[in-house]
Formats: structure tokens, sequence, C-alpha cells
């Protein structure tokens, strides 16, 4: 299986990225890579017996206490977004959900 | 025209989301409160700041694991949480942590009425900020108080077949969540959000038909009229030839229609991968048997005993426990009177007392009768001291006092003060008695002639002459023995 431009476009869209003709190129090639590399893993024997690692810590039930603090205050919550109001973060208008 | 509607069935899914009350957010400790000023209830961790990480809410699992052993599910010994990645700005990291393939709670099912509903699944996830559109026309408003939030999402099995049925389920869940004390079951507010999945099929078709997700239903009402109208819609279409196709439609409740919403150009694309900041839930035997113990007699097994133990009607027991907090009144009103009264009682409980509730507003915890105090309200009146008249008399003072410490609130008192005691005393009610017979000679000769129906007309005049304190039991008495002796 490998990697479209038209896969890269996607990719590059769910992610929010615009690259130019020739970076896609650049990127399809990458990601080929990457690919052919997991394409060397699968053809390690005995491979369907290893479970999938879904954390690399080995503890179980980290926990906090139901207990509410204060934080940050308005004004340092809104302070490092590049558009604001006195009460908001402002961003460019999103409709679809 | 043969009705087109009845060769169809609908075929229904409900998604329910329900937020959860816990004080804290699910990985950071910020407020959960509702309606706190914008932007107030927020950290690094629910803002999505690089380098920050999540720890869990014992809580969240706490209140999930009460819903699902409520709802006969199988609890996962051990799950985990996954990344659902989407972009929009009320979402700040990019992904919302939720469970994917291995949620913690599966295979469940309730009952309503006779019909049982599947659980298909019951997990956990977190809730979204807000953004505001209406403000300007190119740009939106964010507020992250509610990034965070608990939230678990129940997932029906397509067993409901049409909106009533839907509306029972709806209703059933909200008790449930209430009567475990995990959401306050608010649709409206949004502390329990909807979404449903329809699709229609000929009758003992076996295949199901193209569904659509129907979202934004926050009411009862909205859910039974959008179930009405989608099915209705599709029905319509399959008829005239044309094929449901898969979409995402929003209800628009003033015209009581489905619409479609702009579709996207992408399809749903979530990416979901295991969250690694997060580590397993592991819940064991021992955190099962907890849960199992620990939770509360659930409404339908209350609904059963209270018609048994306080011999009801099914309709009374089923309004008394509507909440634990009214169910629990009701019995500690019970508990202090004879068995004989319990009907009674309920007739009070879910007539004066939840009248007031509804006039003003409130819950059974707000209301300012003790049930003690109502229950020697209800022996007054078994015991024929009182009658049903002075008894609502008696209730109104109740409700004008300060609450079960104001000694005014007891009834008996106020029966002593008032002088509201129906007169029992023969010699007494007798004196009225003659004394009206003398004021009426002519209706007095008529009754003799046969006229038995006067008798309303002179238990009436005694009643008012012993300003209804006068038991009617003996008034009816002794005005036969006076009108017959003559």
């Amino acid at each position: 299986m490998s990697v479209t431009i038209k896969d890269v476009e996607k990719i590059a869209k769910l992610a929010k990225l615009k690259f130019t003709e020739e970076e896609k190129i650049k990127l399809q090639g990458e990601m080929n890579e990457v690919l052919g590399y997991i394409d060397t893993i699968n053809q390690i024997p005995g491979l369907e017996d290893v479970k999938p690692l879904e954390n690399i810590n080995d503890t179980e039930n980290v926990f906090r206490e139901d207990v509410s603090e204060k934080c940050l205050t308005k004004e340092e919550a809104l302070k490092n977004a590049p558009e604001k109001t006195e009460n908001f973060f402002k961003v460019p208008k999103v409709l679809d959900k | 025209m043969e009705n087109i509607f009845s060769k169809y069935e609908p075929v229904i899914g409900l998604e329910v989301h329900a937020q959860l009350k816990t004080k804290s957010k699910a990985f950071c400790s910020c407020s959960t409160e509702f309606n706190a000023p914008p932007n107030t209830n927020v950290c690094p961790v629910c803002l999505g700041h690089p380098g920050t990480l999540p720890v869990l809410n014992r809580n969240l699992v706490e209140f999930i694991l009460r819903l699902g052993t409520a709802t006969n599910c199988s609890i996962r010994t051990r799950s985990i949480f996954a990344r659902k990645n989407y972009f929009y700005p009320d979402l700040p990291k990019g992904y919302q942590i939720s469970q994917f393939d291995q949620p913690i709670c599966e295979h469940g099912k309730v009952a309503i009425g006779d019909k049982t509903i599947g659980i298909t699944r019951i997990h956990m996830e977190e809730d979204a900020g807000k953004s505001i559109h209406d403000m300007s026309t190119d740009e939106s408003l964010v507020d992250l108080n509610r990034c965070g939030v608990p939230l678990i999402e129940i997932v029906s099995e397509p067993d409901i077949r049409d909106s009533k049925e839907a509306y029972d389920y709806l209703t059933m869940l909200k008790q449930l969540v209430i009567y475990l004390d995990i959401c306050d079951g608010n649709m409206e507010e949004g502390s329990l959000r909807c979404d449903a999945n329809v699709s229609v099929r000929l009758k003992g078709a076996e295949k199901f038909g193209t569904k659509c997700e129907v979202k934004n239903l926050n009411s009862f009402r909205n859910v039974a009229d959008a179930l009405d109208y989608e099915i209705k819609r599709q029905i319509e279409l399959i008829e005239k030839g044309g094929e449901v196709t898969h979409q995402t439609m929003t209800f628009d409740a003033r015209n009581k229609a489905t619409i479609p919403m702009r579709s996207k150009e992408e399809a749903h694309d979530y990416r979901y991968f295991p969250e690694p900041d997060l580590v397993t839930v592991y819940v064991d035997e021992k955190w099962k048997q907890e849960i199992s113990s620990s939770l509360p007699e659930l409404p339908h097994i209350k609904t059963k005993r209270f018609i048994i133990e306080y011999n009801l009607p099914e309709y009374d027991a089923e309004v008394l426990t509507q909440s634990r907090e009214l169910a629990d009144y009701f019995e500690s009103v019970c508990k202090l009177i004879d068995k004989q009264s319990y009907k009674t009682a309920s007739n009070w409980v879910m007539g004066e007392v939840m009248r007031v509730l509804n006039e003003k507003k409130i819950t059974i915890s707000g209301f300012n009768i003790s049930g003690q105090n109502l229950a020697a309200l209800v022996k007054l009146i078994a015991d024929g001291r009182i009658s049903n008249n002075i008894a609502r008399e008696v209730y109104s003072e109740m409700l004008m006092t300060d609450g079960p410490e104001d000694t005014k609130q007891d009834p008996e008192k106020i029966v002593k003060d008032k002088n509201l005691l129906l007169v029992t005393d023969t010699t007494e009610i007798e004196e009225i008695v003659k004394k009206i017979i003398a004021d009426n000679p002519k209706e007095a000769e008529r009754f003799r002639a046969g006229e038995t129906k006067l008798l309303g007309l002179f238990v009436g005049k005694v009643m008012k002459e012993s300003k209804g304190k006068a038991n009617p039991k003996t008034v009816n008495e002794l005005i036969t023995k006076n009108l017959g002796n003559n």
C-alpha cells in the first residue's frame, strides 16, 4: 500500500495545513518510507501474538479526588490568545461542526 | 387511501449524553459550576496548553459504574481512553478524550414497561467549550469553561419503535441518573442531550433501512416531535419512489421539522488512537461489589414495593417514586400513620403537596411542611376529628409557617388554637339541629311528608351554623332522628 498525492492532501486538510505541489511530493516520499518500515516490521514472525501497546506505563488507576480548585484568572487564560475580547477567545468564524 | 404509514416500522436508536455532577472536571481540578463568567473555570490542562497532563477524576469512573451496574451492563475490567481527533475552535487540544473500542460498560438492558431496550455501550468522555456565533459576522467567540466537563454517552440498541417509546426511554434514563445522583437530568440546561438514529423498513423486513442522524434534540418534547417528523419524511420519500440517503439532520423546533445540516466536504475521520497520557482504568471485583452494594433502591423496584407495601394503585406508586426525595418524604409520613390512611397520605402528597411544589417550582427538599406534621394532619382526618375541608384550611396555615421547627406548623395546635375540631358531642349538635328544625317548620313538614331529599338542606344549614365543625355523619343521624320523632 503506498501513499498517493490524494492521501497527502487529505491528511494535510485534516491537519489544516497547506503545502505546495513540490512539498506534497516530498511528503509522499517520506510517508511511503514510514509505511515501508512498518511493512518490514510486519514481517517479523509471531507478531500476531504481540498485544498492542496501549500505554508505556505499567501503572493502572491513577486518579485525582473530585475536588475543585481555582486555577487561572480570566486574564491569565486569555493572555496568550492572538485574538480576544475582554471575556472571550476570538476566532475566525467556523460554522460547520 | 390505505394508510401508507402502517406498512412501515420505524427503527430508532438513541445516543444520550449526560453531564455528570462532579465538582471538578474530568481531567483537571477546574470547577464544573454552571453559568460561571466566561473563561474563569479554566487551567492549562483544559485550555490544551502544551506540556500539560490530564489526571482522571475518580468520580467519573465511580459515576459511570453506578449507571452501568444499574442498567445491567457488563463492566470491562480494563478499559482505556482514546483520542477522537477533529478540528473545532471550542476544542483547544484538537482532540476529545473519549473511549473507542474498549468502553467501560457494555451490553446492558433496561425495561420500559414490558419492553426491553438494549444498551450497546456507556462510555466516558469530556465536553467541549462553547462557541458564540451571533456576535459578529466574521468572528466567533469562545468560552472554554465547559471544556473538559465529564460526560457519559449512553448508546441504545436500535430497539425503539416509535416516538412514545423514545420518550419513555428518555424519561426512565433521566429518572435513573437522578436516583443515582450522577447527573441533574435537566435536558433544557443541557445536562442531558439526545441524538437519534432513525430509519424505517417495511414491516416484517429483516434488514434495516438507511438511517439518518437527528441532532440538537434539547427537550423531551423535541425528541418526540423530531422523531415523528423524520419517520413521516422517510416513509413519504420511499413511497414516492425516492431513497433515504444517510445524512445528519438538525431539528428546527419552531417549525417542528428536521432539516439536513450542511454536509461536510470531508467525511468523519476521527483517527481514533489510544490516549497515551492516561493509564488503564482497572475495575476489580471488589470495586464492582462496592458499587452494586452502594446502589440505592432503583425506581422500578421502589414502584413495585410501594404498590405492595402501601397497597397503592400503580399510578400513585409511579408518581410518588418519581424522585428519591419525594418517595422518602411519602415514606416518612407513612411511618407515623395507620395502614388504612396510606391512600389518604398518597392523595395528599400527589395532590396538595405536589401542587405547591409545582407552583413554587421547588423540589420536596425545599418544601416547608415536614413529613411528621403532614402525618399528624392525615391522622386528624383519619380519626374523624376534622373534615377534608377543614384539613385544607389547616394545610394552608401550615404552608405559611417558617418550617418544621416553627411550632405554629403543628396541625394539632392549629386546630386547637382556631377551634376547628369537629364537634362529635351529640348534645351540642342536637341543640343546633333542633334550632334549625324550629326555624324551618315548612321544610320540616315537607320532609315528614316524604320529601326526604330535603335532608341535604338541613345538613347544609346545620353545618353552616356549626361553622363546618360538626361531624357530618353525626349531623345526618341527628336530623333524621329529630325529624322522624315528631
